[in-house]
């Protein structure tokens, strides 16, 4: 058994751009708002999924940066079981939390809402990502200032050593108001992606090739 | 598997603040669930589940100064009094101190100092005090601990996750002890949305009854200390075994309808604790008392070999206290173990579930060695963990 965990794919949604294993995918040239520009991006790519326009702006993020992942080498090989989700981001679920809040601030215009409520926490964007590809191995959410990469990329390594999983969707996606980030990678295990034909690799999943990618994000 | 051993644990909640407290009330039979009319929390009156709050004012102006000078004058919100009492009276218990590169604290909370977007804080907290690794520095500063904390926000198997995430940090070697604390409050915005969704109960909840009809919200804060090595003179220790997360890929605020998720988190952490299911004395499931949930654990105990192994949901007593419930869940789980009582399931007495269990109806002392902590939230996850007896 190979010991190494490799990246496989990448995605990261930032400044209106979409960029899909290094290579810009979709781009907006206009400023417009997340919203606006998430669903552009959503429709450009024709998925048939309208679960999509329910979910809140942080499961968006995380849902299409999984979507535009997966659009060239999907999961298939990989049980439903063995396949995990670990993502991490800053402001948790507050961007949603605050829209919430506005909806029982005053007595006198008192509209909670279910739909609204449920995306309070940010393990829905995990749930969401499961419901749309049939994954139900381990998943995790966390919460950091900043994207540790070294405990991101330690906790799935680990993961695949104890060996809980053979492939990995995970990442950062962060989103409060319209500043927002994602890098959301897939990791498989080296010897099983090497059986697949259209099997590319950005390295082995560690430290180093995330804080590259995240550098790259970021610049 | 390499045991890690249950050194110091703490629970604040409606029925005490210290895990011997709660237990003596939940065996007396005592239920912290009561009716409570309060604005600034819900329009209505409800059942909930709440901290004293005189209690936990004295308490904390009693010990920040002997936890750290210069703090005495610093505001700190409800829930971070709750944490940072309960971390303290559980790390006096391991003995272990904050400053050392191998204790590493661990965070759990669904929605940390929600509160704070209410007017009334607004000038008293800083904006920031919202975000979650703000709540975590706040608590790390105060007991200096050297390591940043990791913050687990993964709806209500919160609490149970990061029991699971410090044990798999320390047999990893990584850490000799880690320090995990969950927490949360009640507030208007966590009630409201609980009512929206119509899942909260007229009543005390009654989880697995036929007549249950919702759940009950409480407050808690709880703390386990996990360590590499033997606590020194415990007459009985519990350890922590295997652990698993599944999730059901069905529907994000609904169980699943087979409950198989849940059951293979809990077949696969027996399984990796090198037991079978017969070695299993309880199950302290998640039992939160909607008609769903409770419906799909019953086929998720039943599918894993478990509808005789008696079953018990702690929501009865102090309600569902969210990314608080899989930490002081887990730590009634090991009271039990380590005293040998079976504790009742309050809130139960006509089973109300399709699948057969065997929901424990009287508190009774027995021989119990092994058991199953269970959970199950918002998203579709589901967490199991094992704790033994030695």
């Amino acid at each position: 058994m190979s010991e190494e965990n490799i990246i496989t794919g990448y995605c990261t949604i930032r400044h209106n751009q979409v960029i899909v294993n290094g290579n810009i995918t979709y781009f907006q040239e206009n400023f417009i708002n997340f919203a606006d520009f998430i669903k552009s991006a959503f429709k450009k790519e024709e998925i048939s999924y309208s679960k999509f326009f329910k979910m809140d702006a942080l499961s968006k993020l995380g849902f299409l940066s999984t979507e535009f992942l997966l659009r060239e080498k999907g999961l298939s090989g990989y049980s439903e079981e063995r396949t995990g989700v670990v993502l991490c981001n800053s402001s948790s679920s507050l961007d949603t939390d605050m829209g919430y809040f506005e909806t029982i601030r005053n007595r006198n215009e008192y509209y909670p809402s279910p739909s609204v409520f449920v995306y309070t926490l940010p393990n829905i964007m995990i749930g969401e990502i499961c419901i749309r590809n049939r994954i139900k191995g381990e998943n995790s959410f966390f919460v950091q200032e900043h994207f540790d990469t070294e405990f991101l990329s330690r906790y799935v390594n680990e993961l695949f050593e104890n060996n809980r999983i053979d492939a990995c969707i995970t990442g950062w996606a962060e989103l409060l108001k319209d500043r927002y980030e994602s890098l959301v990678l897939l990791v498989e295990r080296a010897d099983l992606a090497e059986k697949s034909e259209n099997f590319r690799s950005f390295g082995k999943f560690g430290k180093n090739t995330l804080d590259n990618l995240y550098k790259n994000l970021t610049q | 598997m390499q045991p890690v051993y249950i050194t110091g644990d703490n629970i604040i909640s409606s029925l005490g603040f210290t895990s011997q407290e709660n237990f003596q009330n939940m065996v007396n039979g005592t239920i912290g669930i009561v009716p409570v009319s309060d604005d600034s929390l819900a329009p209505i009156t409800l059942p909930l589940s709440r901290v004293d709050t005189a209690r936990l004012n004295s308490r904390f102006t009693e010990m920040v100064p002997i936890l750290k000078k210069g703090f005495e004058s610093v505001p700190f919100t409800r829930l971070e009094k709750m944490m940072i009492i309960s971390i303290a009276d559980a790390m006096k218990q391991s003995g272990i101190s904050a400053g050392n590169r191998r204790v590493l604290p661990v965070i759990s909370t669904t929605k940390g100092n929600i509160n704070l977007l209410e007017e009334k804080f607004r000038l008293i907290f800083p904006h920031k005090r919202l975000f979650l690794w703000e709540l975590a520095r706040v608590i790390q500063a105060l007991f200096g601990f050297e390591n940043t904390p990791v913050i687990i926000s993964n709806a209500c198997i919160s609490g149970v996750l990061a029991i699971m995430h410090g044990a798999r940090a320390i047999r990893n070697g990584q850490y000799d002890h880690v320090v995990v604390c969950g927490g949360d409050i009640l507030s208007e915005f966590v009630i409201s949305g609980f009512l929206s969704f119509q899942s909260l109960s007229s009543t005390p909840c009654r989880p697995y009854d036929i007549l249950r009809n919702g759940l009950s919200l409480g407050e808690a804060a709880g703390t386990v200390i996990l360590s590499s090595s033997k606590p020194d003179k415990a007459p009985a220790f519990i350890t922590v075994g295997g652990g698993s997360v599944t999730n059901d890929a069905n529907h994000i605020s609904g169980p699943s309808r087979t409950g198989e998720e849940l059951a293979l988190a809990i077949k696969t952490s027996i399984k990796e604790s090198g037991l079978e299911p017969s070695d299993i004395s309880f199950i302290s499931a998640h039992g939160t008392a909607t008609p769903f949930n409770d419906e799909m654990e019953s086929k998720a105990i039943s599918m894993s070999g478990l509808s005789e192994t008696p079953v018990n949901s702690f929501k009865g007593y102090w309600g569902h206290t969210l990314g608080a419930a899989g930490v002081i869940e887990t730590v009634a789980s090991a009271h039990m173990l380590k005293t040998g009582m079976l504790i009742r399931s309050a809130g139960f007495e006509t089973p109300g579930v399709p699948e057969h269990i065997n929901v424990i109806s009287a508190t009774v002392a027995a021989n119990l060695t092994n058991c199953v902590k269970t959970a199950s939230g918002f998203g579709g996850c589901n967490a199991a963990i094992n704790l033994n007896r030695e």
